[in-house]
């Protein structure tokens, strides 16, 4: 085996002999085996490394859930009167904070709804276009649909997020977001 | 006594460490990928034990190298 290694060592990996190699291989022989040995035992460590920043990023992942379920219920907030928002149209209001887009469709007499206006592909505020019947992203030409929020083109995979509405009298009231996955 | 290996034996066993590391990270990967969209989604029931199966993949890895350098020291 020793004998392997020593032939191993003075190979060089063009795999010319010895007298066609240029004069400071001859002078500094490199133990070849020995640097893919290495080579590959560092590249273990790299990965090693990028498992412990997967690792770490699982838990800060954690650590921010737990933020976020301790910030706990959303407060309530008056976004229009019935009458104010005609059938087929959109009205745009701020929720939870006053930076957050959002946007209230009345699909008809009965039924309204409102989503968040972030697009959640990469945060772009989104567009309502209710004669297309969707919401439309320019940054990177996403579109949800507009009754249900659902993705149906371009890059973005989840739905956007619905605001819960609370009706009464003839109010309407916003009380919470509601983030999916589907 | 820890066993000595010749540099062929060597030379195969971090290539199979290599092997296991890659496939781990591989699947931490996509663990995270995964659990980033639920957490966007919403979706709290998975970012536990997907950050404990991340954690038991880098404790693999991190095994597997030390067993790696054990065989140097030998």
């Amino acid at each position: 085996m020793v004998q392997t290694d020593r032939e191993q060592s003075n190979a060089s990996p063009d795999g010319r002999p010895d007298s066609e190699q240029p004069q400071w291989h001859q002078d500094f022989p490199i133990d070849w085996p020995q640097d893919h040995y290495i080579a590959r035992r560092d590249f273990t460590k790299f990965l090693v490394l990028t498992s412990f920043a997967f690792t770490v990023g699982q838990f800060w992942i954690v650590v921010q859930n737990f933020f976020r379920a301790r910030r706990g219920q959303l407060p309530l907030q008056f976004i229009a009167r019935v009458d104010d928002v005609r059938v087929g149209s959109v009205l745009n209001f701020t929720y939870p904070d006053k930076h957050d887009q959002c946007a209230l469709l009345r699909l008809d007499q009965q039924s309204f709804a409102a989503f968040s206006r972030q697009c959640t592909h990469l945060s772009c505020s989104v567009v309502p276009e209710p004669d297309k019947r969707r919401f439309y992203c320019p940054c990177h030409e996403g579109a949800f649909d507009l009754a249900t929020g659902s993705p149906v083109a371009g890059p973005p995979r989840r739905p956007l997020a619905r605001i819960k509405l609370e009706f009464k009298q003839d109010a309407i009231y916003a009380t919470g977001v509601e983030l999916r996955t589907l | 006594m820890r066993k000595r290996f010749t540099r062929d034996q060597k030379m195969t066993i971090v290539y199979g460490i290599l092997c296991i590391v890659l496939i781990l990270v591989i699947l931490q990967f996509w663990l995270l990928a995964a659990t980033m969209n639920a957490y966007l989604g919403g979706d709290q029931a998975i970012i536990l034990p997907a950050a404990v199966a991340s954690l038991v993949c880098f404790a693999l890895n991190a095994g597997l190298l030390w067993y790696l350098h054990g065989i140097e020291r030998s």
